[in-house]
């Protein structure tokens, strides 16, 4: 993530352009035009490639930037430097009551919302009196510094593009952070997130907020660079078009949204100028070809051009590895009220009419192991969803350390000491392992959005990863720490899902199969580490279907069968259990 | 209040409500086959109005043309697919819809053009047009990506949105058209009076929420079309033909918009991009009735189309604002009633 080198070689080169003897003044609207489309494609970049949130509305929020500044400055001579934070803190303000409302909705209702409320937005800045209707607000005076007045596009043009370099740094620094790991996660739903204590829907609303933000501040720009204010560039089309060049761009790039934006802009001046020409003045025959060019490059390039540029580009990301030496502080220990680690009584849980969990009871003692087994169906990932909160229990009680935890959310659960792995494997798959590791420390850490833009939570950061690296030593993946999740094997991916939940300092680990998918050897490796680890003071809770695994290493074992235990103890007396022997072979062996 | 003025709003609502029904079932059907929400719903609209007003004049509707143009590149694309196996069977079969179909629409359109054409006819000829637009729209811009998220398709449907609202622009104009009334036969109840027009949008609504219901829960093809939705690897596994679910897809939401199209441009003049408007509203619709359910969706819709009257009479200036925040208050309930659930992307 370190390439400072050719972010420093595009400022000079940006820095460079308009001092370039003979370079047309309206290359630099240009780029004036493209630097502002830029600021909010990468708001979009972070809310829809990375977090999953698509918006429609993005132009909307550039208006709320726009216009306050354009009301502020004209009707009560506010000076526009003034009007800065006010217009970034306008635009935030609407972003939490729209985020409120819309980013808990999942999927297709998001798109849609966003455009709904995007035009109606806009039909209430060309209606409200005090904005000017739909002659929008004119005459705002330009930016100055001392007596140095912005007035042509040539001096604005650096007010703009530092705007652009700065928060491309800034949300940069933010994706590569803890809140930044959090905010990576989201797109790959939210139940692996949340197991580590992740807030998603806080990520969520601060996603949608930042990209708000962004917005806002292209508004502000644009109202002091036109020296006026029109609902027009604030309706829907626009905030189509703002998701169109963060698609074209490469959604998920923070350079492919300023990309996008050279790409989208340029094009439709060169449309607009040119094809007149081509077809004898047909009027709006550029909307036509933008139309089917971009039907064109989706078919062509589904991901967007960014990723293609860089994957032809002979840059090869430096290898980072943390420095393993660093501590990193224990969890917070909450006091036992209990001996028992954990306590299942009579839980139970019900779909509908299927009993997926019926009256179980069980529990776990400090530094033993015990396992879950079953046929297929017995109701053992259940099981492992109600402990850890994912599912909330139809009735019965969950306890761990004494602390009842049936229907607390996973994030309480966790906080407990209680990490899992999952049956199906929530890693994110464009996220080395390194980063997915450092997901499971997301509560022993604590620096937050503001700090990790401006760089303040490197020390934290750097512990974090330590420790990320130190559990991926110890689960023998070293040499695999930067790659991304998603080149491992299945079984290598499950053992990533194991150093991640040993991350959270646990008490007690749930392993939800964790031996599929791996080779004899492996398996073997597996065993050793999770006898260390309850050597160690660890408890470990696994569900299993390799009966030589289980047999050889667990201290105890409870059986299910359609939702009910049917036997438990220790492997010599289950293995000779006739009630286990008719339930896995089906007769009266 | 005055009861008379309240009874006309209604009216008016309702009208224009069942409008908004009938394409809010339409993007209900295409997103839950294909996942594609379909912006260019609105233009299917608009060219079916249009094409109808300008059928009514005697002359051919560049429309026409569009059709007979994209036939041309679904069959390239056609041909393109087949390469590795150009049988004489598959080659004559995409002869036939993409070249055949078109064409014989654009012959009869010129056939038939003359300003003393009766309505049915255009009626006919306006909705084959759109029809085949909308088979050739899918098989051209969503079939080749079918499979991406739901996110590249909303992408690619806003392109055809733009280029075929530019292409209307082309084609009719900037001015404004009406088209002839279907009847001008007309039932006074009280102080209201049902315009045979209205009639048919009411009757029109009803049974095509009945013919869709019933397709969609009791027929084969139906039952395959939501598999396609939910899972289209799964659907290809047991033997539905993904690709015919989208066009049929498609097909169906083409004719509806015609058909909403040349219901309403006899009642107020349609300009080129009247449809996107109209469309978005179809859109909230849609959403309130939670793109799946029919019933629902054609019941938002009334609220939608009688809220617009109402607001329009009481505080003309915020009509639309009103009708497009009416989204957030049923946002809200729908994110409180139902908990996130899981889902996994890309």
């Amino acid at each position: 993530m370190h390439q400072r080198l050719p972010v420093i070689i595009f400022a000079a080169v940006m820095a460079a352009i308009p001092f370039i003897p003979g370079v047309p003044p309206f290359w630099i609207v240009l780029l004036n035009n493209i630097g502002l489309a830029a600021l909010v494609a990468m708001g979009l970049v972070l809310l829809t490639g990375v977090g999953g949130l698509t918006s429609f509305g993005q132009a909307a929020f550039c208006g709320f930037g726009a216009y306050t500044t354009a009301v502020l400055t004209t009707a009560y001579g506010f000076s526009p430097w003034l009007t800065l934070p006010l217009a970034l803190l306008v635009s935030g303000i609407a972003a939490v009551l729209l985020g409120i409302v819309t980013v808990r909705l999942s999927g297709h209702y998001l798109p849609l919302g966003t455009i709904a409320w995007g035009i109606g937005l806009f039909y209430l800045f060309s209606k409200l009196e005090f904005l000017g209707r739909n002659d929008g607000i004119s005459g705002i005076p330009p930016l100055s510094i001392g007596s140095f007045r912005m007035l042509d596009p040539g001096s604005i043009y650096f007010a703009i593009w530092i705007g652009v370099l700065i928060s491309a740094l800034l949300t940069m620094n933010l994706l590569d952070s803890r809140t930044g790991r959090a905010i990576r996660a989201l797109r790959r739903g939210h139940i692996a997130g949340e197991a580590f204590g992740v807030q998603t829907p806080r990520a969520k609303l601060l996603v949608f907020i930042y990209a708000a933000v962004l917005a806002g501040l292209s508004g502000w720009l644009y109202a002091h660079f036109q020296r006026a204010a029109n609902p027009t560039p604030f309706g829907a089309q626009a905030g189509i078009e703002y998701l169109f060049i963060a698609v074209v761009g490469g959604a998920g790039y923070v350079w492919g949204a300023v990309l996008g934006a050279g790409i989208v802009v340029i094009l439709k001046e060169v449309l607009q100028s040119y094809l007149p020409y081509v077809f004898g003045g047909q009027s709006q025959l550029e909307t036509i070809v933008f139309g089917i060019l971009l039907v064109v490059l989706l078919q062509l390039a589904p991901t967007g051009v960014w990723p293609w540029l860089m994957a032809r580009l002979p840059l090869k990301p430096g290898r980072k590895i943390p420095d393993t030496s660093l501590p990193l502080a224990k969890r917070e220990r909450t006091p036992a009220s209990a001996a028992v680690l954990l306590q299942i009584e009579k839980a139970r849980k019900q779909f509908g009419g299927v009993i997926a969990v019926n009256d179980v009871s069980f529990d776990v003692q400090a530094r033993e192991i015990v396992a879950l087994i079953g046929p297929n169906g017995a109701g053992k990932s259940t099981t492992f969803n109600l402990i850890t909160g994912v599912l909330t229990t139809t009735g019965g009680t969950i306890s761990v350390l004494g602390h009842k935890v049936d229907n607390a959310p996973p994030q309480e659960v966790v906080k407990l000491g209680v990490s899992r792995t999952f049956q199906h494997v929530k890693l994110v798959p464009d996220m080395t392992v390194l980063e997915n590791v450092a997901i499971g420390a997301h509560l022993r850490g604590s620096s937050g959005a503001i700090s990790s833009m401006f760089r303040l939570d490197r020390a934290d950061e750097a512990k974090l990863l330590a420790e990320a690296a130190r559990q991926i030593e110890r689960v023998g993946l070293g040499d695999q720490i930067d790659q991304l999740a998603g080149s491992l094997s299945l079984g290598q991916q499950r053992i990533v899902e194991i150093a991640r939940a040993l991350c959270v300092d646990p008490l007690l680990l749930l392993l939800d199969e964790p031996a599929a998918g791996l080779r004899h050897m492996e398996k073997q490796r597996l065993a050793a580490l999770l006898r260390q680890l309850r050597d160690g003071g660890m408890s470990v809770l696994l569900v299993e279907h390799d009966m030589g695994f289980v047999m050889d290493l667990a201290d105890r074992i409870v059986v299910l069968d359609f939702g009910t235990k049917i036997a438990e103890g220790t492997p010599a007396a289950i293995k000779t259990n006739p009630d286990v022997i008719k339930a896995y072979l089906g007769a009266t062996a | 209040m005055n009861t008379t003025i309240m009874l006309f709003l209604l009216q008016d609502g309702i009208t224009n409500g069942a409008i908004y029904a009938l394409l809010g079932l339409a993007l209900v059907l295409v997103f839950a086959v294909t996942r594609v929400i379909l912006i260019p719903q609105g233009e299917f609209v608009t060219y079916g109005a249009l094409s109808y007003a300008v059928l009514a004049t005697g002359k051919v509707p560049g429309t026409a043309w569009l059709a007979m143009a994209m036939g041309l590149v679904a069959l390239a694309l056609d041909l393109f697919d087949a390469r590795r196996s150009l049988r004489l069977k598959r080659v004559a079969r995409a002869f036939a819809l993409n070249i055949v179909l078109p064409a014989a629409i654009l012959a009869l359109a010129y056939g038939f053009a003359s300003p003393k054409a009766p309505i049915a006819v255009n009626i006919a000829l306006s909705l084959l047009i759109v029809a085949a637009i909308g088979l050739f729209l899918y098989r051209i811009a969503f079939q080749p990506i079918a499979h991406t998220s739901v996110l590249v398709l909303l992408i690619a449907s806003v392109g055809c949105h733009l280029a075929l609202q530019g292409l209307g622009l082309v084609f009719f104009g900037a001015e404004g058209l009406r088209g002839p009334a279907l009847s001008n036969a007309a039932l006074t109840i009280g102080p209201l009076r049902f315009t045979g027009q209205s009639l048919a949008v009411y009757g029109l609504t009803i049974g095509f929420i009945i013919a869709l219901w019933l397709f969609f829960g009791f027929t084969l093809m139906g039952k395959a079309l939501r598999a396609t939705a939910v899972n289209r690897l799964g659907a290809r596994l047991v033997g539905i033909r993904t690709t015919l679910s989208g066009q049929i897809a498609f097909l169906l939401a083409s004719l509806i918009g015609a058909i909403s199209g040349i219901l309403i441009v006899p009642i107020t003049t349609l300009y080129y991009d009247t449809g996107f408007l109209i469309g978005l509203k179809g859109f909230i619709a849609a959403i309130i009735g939670g793109l799946v359910s029919y019933p629902l969706t054609a019941v938002a819709a009334l609220i939608v189309g009688s809220v617009e009257a109402f607001s329009s009479f009481y505080a003309s200036n915020f009509k639309e604002v009103i009708v497009f925040t009416l989204i957030l208050p049923v946002l809200v309930l729908r994110s409180l009633a139902a908990p996130a659930v899981e889902e996994e992307k890309d």
